[in-house]
């Protein structure tokens, strides 16, 4: 009897104390429905005329007409051609820089070398977008620093990097290199981190020199991270910042930098064309999640972890 | 260290060290010569003779630079901008949290759920800037405030951090009948003073940086943030400069001072903040 008094008055201490947890949860849950799920409706503005008098929900429906409209112009192409473009470039030439560095810096001896090349270039990451292209726009100008050397070393013409749509797209992968390299390693000295030192110790036994031991215990123990950030990074392939590409580029370069954000934003609040721009960030998002869903299956399949 | 191979000081080290060097001067090289332009002469920057060191000493671009009420007036609005954030982004993050750290907490998967979702699924730019000019956010301060008020990783990072307590401090405290907030107050936070820092620096720096929200959001110059400013005046290809005067410096060294300018209160606060911020984004690699 006492045991069952005991009980209860043990149950409703933790349905008291439960109580307070969710009048905590009150805030953020209403902040994610509120701003993460609220813009939802919104979507209705891609089937339907939207009219800034009549409202969202004053305006008629339309059905699929926007997205007809949205695979019958060419400027969409161009945009989704080039957000491929771009994010391809990141997968192939900025993402396998930090998996480089971060290996090689664990082969450093010197430690204290090895964590002040670390602060130093972690110190980008903390730089704003419109400080990078300010600087991207004065190092890389037919003037700047680059094509001085580049002079220098016997180069007859300037290097237009920033003014034609080839080479802008080189110095767009390059000051993603140079902004993201050291935020990137993270992840894998993280990983490294993790690592049994034993494994290390019977490779040498082995007779494995310093790249057979990168070959067979680094590399295969980074394998499970890198797998998931390739599925990231391809899951992301139509995802793209607005403000790199956006704070980057110029009007020389339309041609290669107007990809679907930067699209969105001046077809949608520049243009006015709010139905028709959420047409293209619906179908942005829809096929992004698709991407996602479909990489973590094939990375399961490949006896992957995944990312869910 | 136990470990049997120990790594030689032979050649491969002293390729080593020369790799990094030249990793560590192409990263600052960048900021060197935007310090350079910003304090060099003129001459020297028109023929191009401008590296990584300031030819000259001119500090006719900073007068400019600090003599611009607009650019002074961005500056402190931007500042108080940054710690309203924080503060109210911490609180908020705080509170969603923990209740989701404790595992016995009915519906906590579902709430998690809801949480997961928003980071692979957004509505997009557009259907947000309608809900905005539905809750009559736009052009005001809560546009910059309450959109971007909690980062679902973040969220996730503090509950990870939360839930590695250890379960008996707070099984001690609950058998003295210390509520939830008690627990929260004085067990919790004062256990998570590292991972509260580095948040808030995250949420800090994001504030601080982010400028698409003013792009997409904002008209009015009352609320442009420093960030924004600098943008206006990359965009200006000449230089504002009276009529008649014959000025001292070229646009390159006054975008350059701006971007100085700009990037001070970063290269200040760097020191303090680099620690925190190697350890906060491991918590965060680390699947919860």
């Amino acid at each position: 009897m006492k045991q069952k008094a005991k009980r209860s008055a043990l149950t409703k201490s933790i349905m008291k104390r439960n109580a307070s947890l969710y009048v905590m949860l009150a805030i953020p849950i209403s902040y994610f429905i509120l701003f993460k799920y609220g813009p939802m409706y919104g979507i209705a503005a891609a089937f339907k005329d939207y009219n800034i008098f009549l409202g969202l929900k004053g305006s008629p429906w339309v059905g699929m007409k926007h997205f007809v409209r949205v695979f019958s112009t060419p400027g969409f192409f161009v945009a989704l051609r080039n957000t491929i473009i771009l994010n391809l470039g990141d997968l192939f030439f900025t993402f396998p820089v930090p998996i480089i560095l971060a290996i090689l810096l664990g082969e450093l001896k010197f430690k204290g070398f090895g964590r002040n090349v670390e602060r130093i270039m972690y110190l980008p990451h903390f730089l704003s977008m419109v400080i990078i292209a300010g600087i991207v726009y004065q190092v890389f100008s037919p003037t700047g620093v680059l094509n001085v050397i580049w002079a220098k070393v016997g180069g007859s013409q300037p290097i237009p990097f920033l003014t034609r749509p080839g080479t802008w797209r080189l110095t767009y992968w390059i000051a993603s290199i140079w902004m993201g390299a050291g935020y990137g390693m993270i992840i894998y000295l993280a990983a490294m981190g993790g690592i049994n030192r034993e494994l290390y110790d019977s490779a040498y036994i082995d007779g494995a020199g310093r790249f057979g031991r990168i070959w067979h215990v680094t590399l295969p123990q980074l394998k499970p991270t890198i797998v998931t950030m390739v599925i990231m990074n391809v899951g992301k392939i139509l995802a793209i910042g607005f403000e790199r590409p956006y704070l980057l580029s110029n009007v020389l370069v339309d041609d290669a930098s107007l990809v679907i954000s930067v699209y969105v934003y001046r077809m949608g609040l520049q243009a006015g064309m709010y139905d028709y721009a959420t047409a293209v960030g619906l179908f942005q998002s829809v096929v992004g999640l698709l991407m996602v869903l479909v990489a973590n299956t094939l990375a399961k399949r490949l006896g992957e972890e995944g990312l869910f | 260290m136990s470990t049997i191979y120990e790594r030689k000081t032979g050649l491969f080290q002293i390729v080593m060290i020369l790799l990094f060097g030249f990793v560590i001067l192409v990263t600052l090289l960048p900021i060197l010569n935007i310090l350079a332009l910003s304090f060099s002469e003129k001459d020297a920057i028109l023929t191009g003779r401008v590296g990584l060191l300031p030819i000259g000493f001119n500090v006719e671009a900073y007068s400019m630079v600090f003599n611009d009420a607009s650019m002074m007036r961005a500056f402190i609005f931007s500042f108080l901008l940054m710690v309203l954030q924080l503060t109210l982004s911490m609180g908020a993050t705080i509170l969603g949290a923990y209740p989701l750290s404790k595992s016995h907490l009915p519906g906590r998967q579902a709430l998690m759920m809801l949480i997961i979702i928003t980071m692979y699924f957004s509505a997009g730019v557009i259907p947000s800037y309608i809900l905005y000019k539905d809750l009559k956010l736009l052009n005001t301060i809560w546009v910059l405030l309450l959109p971007s008020l909690i980062s679902a990783f973040n969220l996730i990072i503090l509950r990870t951090f939360f839930a590695s307590i250890n379960i008996s401090l707070y099984e001690a405290a609950y058998m003295d009948g210390c509520s939830e907030f008690r627990a929260l107050w004085s067990i919790t936070l004062p256990l998570s003073k590292a991972a509260i820092m580095t948040l808030s620096m995250f949420y800090a720096v994001e504030r601080w940086n982010t400028v698409s929200d003013i792009i997409l959001f904002i008209q009015d110059p009352k609320l442009y943030t420093l960030q924004y400013k600098l943008k206006l005046m990359l965009d200006i290809i000449s230089i504002p400069y009276e009529s008649g005067i014959v000025t001292q410096i070229t646009p390159e060294n006054f975008k350059s001072a701006c971007i100085v300018f700009t990037m001070i209160p970063m290269l200040v606060i760097y020191p303090f903040v680099q620690k925190y911020f190697r350890d906060g984004v491991m918590i965060g690699s680390v699947k919860g």
